[in-house]
């Protein structure tokens, strides 16, 4: 169990019992649908449980294959995971492609004491390798083992002349100084309560929706009856008609302060299950953020992966000074792109991790250039010039007076956009770009423009006419684009783009910060001259 | 075709419209065949549908395949040639510069040291007409790749060696 060597390891073989009991899990609706249907007459409750130890035991059968036939090998250089049943797959990622080992452990897998690790490549796209499920204890074992195998890897490559031994003892070192770090930013319980106040969700509306479907199956209620729901409501519709006006508008409004009660106590909740204990560290190996109640994950990002941060907001938080925290980076997020490193957290408890990721948030000194004022007048014009559109028909064939509602619906759309100017700039610095967007409330992007791999005018009709265009940044993980920017601005920005990018050399990006290096200009080459015919 | 900027600026800039380099002229031509070839189905189409009403007698004769002719003659003739002028490039010493677009204009910068890797590639009607495609790499998710269609084929891949030596170049 201990060999570095070439030995095949199987998984715990508690995850065959969790195959099995996801397979249960499955079996026992259809066995509750046959039980309550009426397939097969009087024995239709010996069906049902046949069917449901049926379709259990295939589970487990499958799950037993698969966990069989799931090997993964630590090797000298790489680990390979063998998997498949009927295709067998192969995949070996070599220790120096290994950014980290992170572990997520779902609700049922923790019980169990299992965890499931993930080897994080930096290649994005979903495509790292995974094991599920391993003991607790060998998960960590084979977390410190890839850790250990890449350091001496490193300190092999840095110092090729030394021995082993120094090898070793240098990664030993380097690794003891890796695992120290400072914590971040951190969640207690309180601020994820008032996180959740601000989580305002009506999903539980969705899920009794979906649960209606199966109520549909199981009982008598059929309900897509649309006369069903209409009786119904006249129903409650009499009932409430024959209290007087202001037992009305009393019921109107606790059915209100119903419907926010059950929003806000469901964003509490998912809050809460989602980001209980949530702890951002930097360490020299990188940034390392746990969270969750329920499926607890530990990921790391090493802290030269990061292309660039988004600091975004609501409409309501953003009054309150509540802004949220994200990297962009090629590796993904479980639900996202970026990955989310302060969900909730002031501007001042922002900046330090943003200076430790290598970034700066803009300041005093930073000169913001503003949107094209043409483009915010063809955007108000366009967008309210729809709703005035909408107020044509409305005023012909609805009740009179309704018309006013699309007309100030077009009022309001002029308001937002002539507030919303307010946030769309842009500014450059001696190594970033910042840009701000948003309607009620801004979305600041920061990058480095070092990391930036192109720089694109798009221009529509309009913008054409009127001399302003959108700059697209090409960024690696994410995007970045700034709209409404004048002609000659937009040009400039590219200009100055270009010029960080050619003064450095694209090899020396990926090492680590404190080692990149500004080259002077490479040298211009014969060949050729920049009109160069066609033909 | 005349190309100069809506407003002239003192200082000479190195966007400058006038500096862009056109394509191939076959680009123009390949365009043009391929727009026949795409337009044969709905002229078979409307023929049919013609000869479907001629019948029946619902329709004067020539109003489903008269107006289709029409458009197809005019895209046909006209487009190509108007697309192949929106289109243009700057090859500098560690950049390229593609425009492309007649409506909505696009006009990317890659600088070599951003190119991950280089496709020279050539459909059936290009061999026809000795032109290629040269598709650069990128590590950004906006313009992961950028197409520059309508090269001489030598041309291409003498850009495309040009390139590659001078990431070579760098990463020594």
């Amino acid at each position: 169990m201990s060999e570095p060597g070439g030995t095949p390891l199987r998984t715990a073989p508690v995850s065959v019992v969790l195959g099995a009991i996801a397979s249960i899990r499955s079996a026992i609706i259809p066995a509750i649908a046959i039980a309550f249907s009426g397939i097969g007459g009087s024995g239709r409750l010996l069906v049902a449980a046949g069917v449901g130890l049926a379709a259990a035991g295939i589970g487990t059968a499958i799950s037993y294959t698969g966990w069989r036939r799931l090997t993964y090998t630590i090797g000298a250089t790489d680990i390979r995971v063998e998997s498949g049943v009927l295709s067998r797959s192969a995949r070996s990622v070599p220790y120096e492609r290994i950014q980290d080992v992170s572990l997520e452990a779902k609700l049922l897998p923790r019980l169990f004491g299992l965890v499931a690790v993930t080897f994080e490549t930096g290649a994005g796209g979903g495509e790292d390798l995974a094991l599920q499920y391993l003991t607790i204890a060998e998960g960590e074992r084979l977390r410190q083992l890839v850790r250990e195998r890449r350091d001496e890897e490193q300190a092999t490559a840095a110092s090729p002349s030394s021995s082993p031994a120094a090898a070793q003892a240098a990664a030993a070192r380097s690794r003891a100084e890796a695992d120290v770090g400072e914590v971040l930013f951190a969640m207690p319980p309180a601020r994820l309560m008032i996180f959740g106040l601000f989580e305002f969700s009506l999903a539980v509306f969705a899920v009794l929706g979906g649960l209606l479907q199966y109520v549909d199956n199981v009982s008598d209620i059929d309900v897509w009856n649309v006369d069903l729901w209409r009786g119904w409501l006249e129903e409650q519709g009499s009932v409430i008609a024959s209290l007087g006006p202001y037992a009305q508008a009393a019921g109107a409004v606790i059915g209100l302060i119903g419907l926010v009660i059950i929003g806000t106590a469901t964003g509490v909740v998912r809050t809460l299950l989602r980001d209980w204990g949530f702890t951002l560290t930097r360490s020299a190996r990188g940034f390392r953020r746990q969270r969750g109640l329920l499926t607890r994950t530990d990921v790391v990002m090493p802290a030269h992966r990061v292309q660039g941060i988004v600091i975004g907001t609501g409409l309501v938080r953003y009054r309150f000074g509540w802004h949220g925290l994200s990297f962009v980076s090629l590796a993904q997020d479980a639900e996202s792109e970026s990955h989310v490193v302060a969900p909730f957290a002031q501007l001042k408890e922002i900046a330090p991790i943003v200076s430790a990721a290598g970034f700066h948030l803009p300041g005093e000194t930073t000169r913001w250039q503003r949107a094209s004022t043409r483009h915010r007048t063809d955007k108000t014009i366009i967008e309210a010039g729809l709703f005035v559109l909408a107020t044509i028909p409305v005023a012909v064939f609805a009740p009179p007076g309704l018309f006013l509602i699309p007309l100030g619906l077009a009022v309001l759309v002029v308001g937002t956009n002539l507030y919303a100017w307010e946030f769309r700039r842009h500014a450059l610095d001696d190594r970033q770009i910042f840009a701000t967007s948003g309607l009620l409330s801004p979305t600041s992007r920061i990058a480095t423009r070092l990391k930036l791999h192109s720089v694109e005018i798009a221009q529509s009709p309009l913008a054409r006419l009127r001399g302003y265009a959108t700059v697209h940044l090409g960024l690696a993980g994410g995007s970045f684009a700034i709209h409404g920017v004048p002609l000659d601005e937009a040009r400039a920005v590219r200009a100055s783009v270009l010029e960080t990018i050619a003064a450095t050399d694209f090899s020396r990006l990926d090492q680590a910060r404190d080692q990149v290096q500004v080259q002077a200009f490479s040298d211009a080459q014969s060949g050729f001259s920049s009109n160069f015919l066609a033909t | 075709m005349d190309h100069t900027p809506a407003r002239t600026l003192n200082e000479p800039q190195p966007d400058d419209e006038r500096q862009l380099t056109r394509l191939h002229p076959n680009y123009a031509h390949a365009l043009r065949v391929q727009t026949t070839l795409a337009a044969i189905p709905v002229l078979i189409a409307a023929l049919v549908l013609e000869a479907i009403s001629r019948d029946s007698a619902l329709l004067p004769p020539g109003v489903i395949a008269g107006p289709v002719l029409l458009i197809a003659l005019a895209l046909i003739i006209r487009i190509p040639a108007r697309r192949y002028s929106a289109r243009g490039y700057q090859i500098s010493a560690d950049r390229l510069r593609v425009v492309r677009g007649l409506l909505f204009r696009h006009d990317t910068v890659v600088p070599f040291s951003r190119v991950q890797h280089i496709d020279v590639n050539q459909g059936p009607l290009d061999r026809l007409f000795g032109i290629a495609t040269l598709t650069l790499h990128t590590a950004g998710n906006h313009n992961a790749s950028v197409a520059l269609p309508g090269l001489a084929e030598p041309l291409a891949r003498e850009m495309r060696e040009t390139i590659r030596a001078h990431i070579r170049r760098d990463s020594l």
